[in-house]
């Protein structure tokens, strides 16, 4: 039987209240969201928090899609549910829909959230990459104040965000740019696993040239971004041959590891491929809205 | 810590270990068998019980958390004896073999339904996949349940014309 080792459990009943029950209790506390990441990790004594401040009260505060000021904003308590069945993003940011489809299962879906995903930074989670390749703004806040970082900074290495001690992330910022395309390409072991290998892009097209253009990989060791590839699109004509020299450059640099998902050399030759799917994909919904 | 949950319309208070899951405090604190408990990792599905109406996987829950919010497990979806249309559905077009799923398989249907009453069988099948059956009887599975939605649309008329 897994079960957690014992804690002392609060629940939350705003983001004022978690933060200061986050800053009485130090740094051996945690938020708990949707549980989906976090309560698995604790159940196989991977994590063993003294403290669980439960901010599932919050959902009502912190879980929202909506579009302002030219970007759209993503509360950090949205399920997964929410996010693949939000006109808004199947409209604006097709990319998380992409991805949504293929994390986890519906069942887990009804409870995950956006923030808890991006916060767990498990180096196999798909929303990590998504947010890189759209180059999102991750706002993060504190009892001093928010502070907003992009995913550069946000994303530390697996398992560790720039999320500190006594702050809580509430609000993913997506800007958006005319003329975008987004997409997200994943091979699995079977439906609901953890990828094997995926690739997210963004493009951004305006005369009939990439003006922009974003990929990050997920599960295979990237940088946060590929920026060597994004570097190889921008400023040219989108065509075949130059999405295979982009995919080629963003696998070449990624570095994965060969386990029970499969082979390293696998593994690479696979995102190569997802990055060329995902970059023919987004640039076609890219070209579309264009026309 | 003091927990207070309603479990199939009835109010439980109890005093809990705050690391206790869900499924544990249904099976073991208050002896509702009925919900399986399987992988342990969210995989398996077949402690699949109803939270507020949604189908949550009840060994990925605390039942801390679970306080407060109305849980529905396969023991409540018998009303006075009439079964419901989810499990006549398993029964008429033989929706189990050994058993072990079908618990959670029911109550998502029944979530299902209660959503979208008239499901594809795509849909059915994409409502399901977080959830294994080791006698691999899916096609059966998604027989009973579009036989439970068949006969719930029936039902329903049925009643509305006796009105």
């Amino acid at each position: 039987m897994q079960v957690p080792a014992p804690f002392e459990y609060e629940r939350a009943t705003s983001v004022d209240h978690a933060l200061e029950l986050l800053q009485r209790l130090g740094p051996d506390a945690r938020l708990l969201a949707g549980g989906h990441s976090l309560l698995p990790m604790m159940k196989l004594r991977l994590a063993t928090p003294e403290h669980l401040v439960y901010i599932n009260d919050l959902a009502a505060e912190l879980g929202y899609i909506q579009e302002a000021d030219g970007e759209v904003r993503i509360g950090a308590m949205t399920r997964h549910r929410e996010l693949l069945e939000s006109e808004l993003l199947a409209r604006r940011l097709p990319i998380f829909i992409d991805a949504e489809r293929v994390i986890a299962d519906p069942v887990v879906r009804n409870r995950g959230t956006i923030g808890g995903a991006l916060c767990q930074a498990d180096p196999a989670e798909d929303l990590s990459a998504v947010c890189a390749a759209v180059g999102a703004q991750l706002v993060i806040k504190g009892l001093d104040g928010e502070r907003v970082v992009d995913m550069h900074e946000f994303h530390r290495g697996p398992y560790e965000t720039a999320v500190a001690d006594g702050e809580m992330l509430v609000e993913i910022r997506i800007a958006l740019h005319a003329s975008e395309g987004s997409a997200y390409e994943k091979v699995e072991r079977r439906v609901g696993d953890w990828a094997v290998a995926a690739a997210a892009v963004a493009v951004s097209c305006s005369n009939g040239i990439v003006e922009r253009a974003g990929i990050a990989l997920t599960a295979v060791g990237a940088d946060v971004t590929s920026a060597e590839a994004e570097a190889s699109l921008e400023g040219k004509p989108p065509s075949e041959d130059l999405f295979a020299e982009a995919a080629r450059l963003a696998a070449a640099a990624s570095k994965p590891v060969s386990d029970q998902r499969g082979s390293a050399e696998y593994k690479r030759a696979a995102v190569q491929e997802l990055t060329q799917r995902a970059l023919r994909r987004a640039t076609e919904r890219a070209l579309r809205g264009e026309a | 810590m003091q927990i207070a949950m309603s479990v199939n319309g009835e109010e439980h208070t109890r005093d809990i270990e705050a690391r206790l899951l869900l499924v544990h405090f249904l099976r073991d604190t208050l002896g509702l068998t009925g919900t399986h408990w399987g992988c342990d990792t969210s995989n398996c599905g077949t402690c699949v019980v109803l939270m507020d109406s949604e189908p949550v996987k009840s060994c990925t829950v605390l039942a801390a958390t679970a306080s407060g919010h109305e849980i529905r497990t396969v023991e409540g979806l018998e009303v006075d004896g009439v079964l419901d249309p989810i499990q006549q559905g398993f029964m008429e077009e033989h929706g189990l073999q050994c058993g072990f799923c079908t618990p959670g398989m029911m109550l998502t249907a029944r979530a299902l339904l209660d959503r979208n009453p008239d499901p594809s069988t795509d849909e059915i099948r994409e409502a399901i996949s977080g959830q294994i059956c080791r006698c691999t009887g899916y096609a059966t599975i998604v027989r009973s349940i579009r036989w439970a939605a068949q006969h719930s649309q029936a039902q329903d008329s049925k009643q509305e014309v006796m009105a």
